[in-house]
């Protein structure tokens, strides 16, 4: 298949220079070669939430939900649950699924579901023009926090962490090969995947310079090693100063699966009739 | 023997509710239809719980306020429900707890304790020892006892069988209930029965975070999951299962969410996805006491309006409000049915006393209720999510189908669900979402949306649990009575001819503003009369009664 063949006659209005085309475009052409890897693209179901990122569905001729802002998780969770042949990847802002949706995206790793969830981490909330996000440095100043935000950063790589996801990974918008790696890698996983992408929003925080002076490939980490993980997620915190960025894979384990381990009682043919009667008479 | 009233009364823990299905039951099979209002605080342990079980040869759907028997765990019960009492009743009573003092009626005191602690019994088993004696007291045979007993009880059977035999011998004959020459029917709560409905019109998953008085047809749906193969989740909050549901729907399995009004809530921008989005989704709404926590174990009906209202932006949807178990059984299935026919949002409205009420259930006079075919795509061309169609309803595909796509969007979008901002998109698949609501108003016209019983000039005019008590009310003052089951779309010419030749409409509600009457206002139905109760418990047949009396009078 030819990435080319995925995309659809939707207008693309992202701004020039956007780091989203980079995930798009990294996208489409892990995609189109699992088609042909036993990964067939009508088994493939994106779910995105709303803000620049969720876009991306409109962009990409593939069967999507395109669901509202912080709810990717639960709609993508009934989808796998429904049928487990489907491969179900996510798409969020670091708005959307930190701040609206934290508590889906903290259940989705506690359960270990077989998804992938790919964060357009841009760290400001870019189509309502520019407020600080949860994973803006302090002292940000948006239209929000004009005086420079107060609260330190979270670090959503140490929370999939500890919350149970099986696949962690960051990676960055310059550097497609690290990228389409890491994404290959995630959606192959089996549990929950989450890849942490530093997408620049050109408009609103544009961070190339810095991002492309401190990022770095980690080689040769155990990332069988929980504690190792722990150590590398760590060494960088989102803040604004000149500590070193780790990009790559930090941690994967095989672990049991929500949806391998989910009562998935079989649809099979059930006599319905005979077993309400069967109801009722309990109920005499 | 038109009526007979049983209360039997203790503190949480005491298995009260259980207690209370027992007595039901034993009614049941003596011919006698049943219903059972439950009393309890939002509590665990300690507190006053209470069953109110009536038993009549008519069919029934309210409790009356005084008792034939009252039974008394503990000394709480006996001085709360003194008031009960006629100079006919008979108390039965623990006699190691309870000081058999303040009624003039004759009694029997039961030496519960002292017959535990000789076998050995456990507390739970005071509630088997006294209904024993209940049985003696009012002429059921053993037999009829142990039937019930052998059926019902799981653990220490033989133990229990013994107690109640000791409680039995232990008290005296006070009447003998006759034996009706009717068939004996099960007992089941408003929920049980919404579950059994929807499960019999094709139900796939069901979704729910507990919330009283919700929180059974969970428990009922996960126990009966593996018979049924059913899918059951219980995820985070209540957002996860509005969107859950519409996961599972793309996918194709039909599913269900139950909540209370503060679940809800959460769910009201899921609800308005599912109207954009056109995601099929039942949801079940138990009104209790509000706002916010309220009376969490009390009933109401307090959310018509909010229901009717909820979501941003227009979309049509299904509201229906059934007034007892078999009402919640045929019409669950039937909202299930037109989630999926109109991809439409569908509502039970239900409330805490239709939920966790008991009802006898007669399943051949519930309707004939089936799973009905919705339109499915049919595999030519390019598959078009949002296709127009003449009823506005496009045919349903689920993935994966190769060499197509299925995109669902919240936004405003193109019949293939990419986004747009156009004008003319915008309006015409807002017409089509409205169109969708005239098609499923026109398929609701070969339905009962609106019930009439009784001739006068004066009608009740009602929805949900209060219909048991207005149909009662109704046929004993000689009115009308006429509720309204489906309350969007309005059945408007339906209830106009329920209407036509009144001269009075009093409308009969469990809230304070009267909502249905607010509703019927909008498209012109007046109502002269409101009779209104707002403190969270139901209306006993003596409550309407006094009401109507100075109304009419």
């Amino acid at each position: 298949m030819n990435p080319k063949d995925l995309t659809t006659y939707a207008k693309n209005t992202w701004c020039p220079g956007c780091g989203n085309f980079s995930i798009l475009s990294a996208l489409r052409t892990v995609l189109a070669q699992l088609d042909g890897e036993g990964v067939p693209i009508e088994n493939v179901v994106l779910v995105s939430g709303i803000g620049c990122h969720a876009k991306i569905v409109d962009y990409l001729n593939i069967n999507s939900f395109y669901s509202i802002h912080g709810r990717t998780m639960p709609v993508a969770t009934a989808i796998k649950l429904a049928n487990p042949d489907l491969k179900v990847i996510c798409f969020s802002g670091d708005g959307d699924s930190l701040a609206e949706g934290l508590d889906h995206l903290v259940f989705a790793a506690k359960r270990n579901i077989d998804l992938t969830m790919i964060l357009h981490d841009n760290r400001v909330y870019g189509l309502t023009t520019g407020q600080y996000t949860p994973t803006s440095p302090q002292g940000f100043r948006g239209k929000s926090t004009p005086l420079g935000s107060v609260e330190l950063p979270m670090n959503p790589l140490e929370l999939m962490l500890v919350s149970g996801a099986t696949y962690i990974a960051r990676g960055y918008t310059h550097g497609l090969d690290l990228l389409q790696r890491l994404l290959r890698e995630a959606i192959l996983h089996r549990g929950f995947s989450f890849v942490d992408v530093l997408q620049v929003c050109v408009s609103y925080f544009n961070m190339y310079e810095t991002y492309n002076k401190r990022t770095y490939e980690v080689k040769g980490n155990d990332t069988g090693s929980f504690e190792q993980a722990m150590k590398i997620i760590r060494s960088w915190n989102y803040d604004g100063g000149e500590t070193p960025i780790p990009l790559g894979k930090f941690y994967q384990a095989d672990l049991p699966c929500f949806d391998q381990v989910f009562p998935g009682y079989e649809r099979k043919a059930v006599d319905r009739d005979a077993k309400m009667n069967e109801i009722l008479e309990n109920f005499i | 023997m038109d009526n007979f009233s049983t209360l039997i009364g203790g503190i949480a823990g005491d298995g009260i509710n259980e207690a209370g299905v027992t007595v039901g039951r034993l009614f049941s099979r003596l011919g006698y239809h049943i219903y059972m209002y439950y009393d309890y605080p939002s509590l665990i342990r300690g507190g006053h719980n209470f069953s109110l079980v009536r038993a009549s040869s008519h069919k029934i759907g309210t409790h009356m306020d005084q008792v034939d028997v009252l039974i008394a765990l503990n000394q709480e019960t006996l001085e709360k429900h003194l008031g009960r009492l006629k100079d006919s009743s008979f108390v039965i009573y623990d006699m190691d707890k309870v000081k058999a003092e303040g009624f003039k009626q004759k009694g029997c005191g039961l030496p519960v304790s002292g017959i535990l602690k000789e076998e050995g019994a456990l507390p739970i088993m005071r509630n088997t020892c006294i209904l024993g004696g209940f049985c003696r007291v009012v002429g059921i045979e053993w037999a009829v006892l142990e039937d019930v007993l052998r059926k019902h009880i799981p653990k220490k059977l033989e133990q229990n069988l013994q107690v109640a035999r000791r409680g039995y011998d232990s008290a005296v004959e006070f009447c003998r209930v006759e034996k009706l020459d009717m068939p004996t029917l099960p007992i089941m709560t408003g929920n049980q029965a919404i579950g059994l409905g929807l499960i019999k019109a094709g139900l796939g998953a069901y979704v729910a975070y507990p919330m009283t008085p919700s929180s059974s047809l969970l428990d009922f749906m996960a126990r009966f999951a593996p018979d049924f193969g059913l899918k059951v989740v219980h995820p985070e909050n209540e957002i996860a299962v509005m969107l859950m549901a519409q996961g599972f729907a793309y996918a194709g399995i039909k599913a269900a969410v139950g909540t209370s009004g503060g679940g809800f809530c959460l769910m009201t921008e899921g609800l308005s996805l599912a109207g954009m989005a056109e995601m099929p989704v039942v949801i079940i709404m138990g009104q209790r006491t509000g706002p916010s926590t309220g009376l969490p174990t009390y009933t109401a009906q307090g959310d018509l309006h909010f229901i009717l209202n909820a979501g941003q932006g227009e979309f049509p949807r299904f509201v229906v409000s059934p007034g007892d178990a078999e009402e919640a059984y045929y019409w669950s299935g039937v909202a299930l049915n037109m989630a999926w026919k109109f991809q439409v949002p569908a509502f039970i409205l239900s409330d805490k006393t239709v939920s966790e009420g008991q009802y006898s259930f007669d399943l051949a006079a519930a309707g004939d209720l089936r799973e009905e075919a919705y339109p499915l795509w049919k595999g030519q061309g390019r598959y078009h999510r949002y296709q127009y169609t003449e009823t506005g309803v496009s045919p349903l595909a689920f993935p994966p189908q190769k060499g197509q796509v299925i995109k669902v969007d919240s936004y405003a979008h193109d019949e293939y669900g990419i986004t747009t901002e156009e004008p003319k998109i915008t309006k015409d698949m807002n017409d089509k979402r409205l169109l969708k609501g005239g098609s499923l108003a026109k398929d609701l016209e070969g339905y009962e949306t609106v019930k009439v019983a009784g001739e006068g000039k004066t009608a009740l005019l009602f929805w949900g649990s209060n219909k048991g008590v207005c149909l009662e009310a109704a046929e004993k003052l000689r009115l009308r009575a006429v509720q309204v089951l489906v309350l969007s779309p309005f059945p408007e010419e339906k209830l106009k001819e329920a209407l036509a030749g009144i001269e009075r409409v009093i409308a009969v509600e469990c809230n304070s503003t009267a909502q249905l009457a607010r509703l019927a206002g909008c498209y012109g139905f007046k109502t002269q009369d409101r009779i209104l109760k707002y403190d969270g418990r139901p209306f006993s047949l003596n409550d309407l009664e006094a009401e109507l009396g100075k109304v009419l009078a």
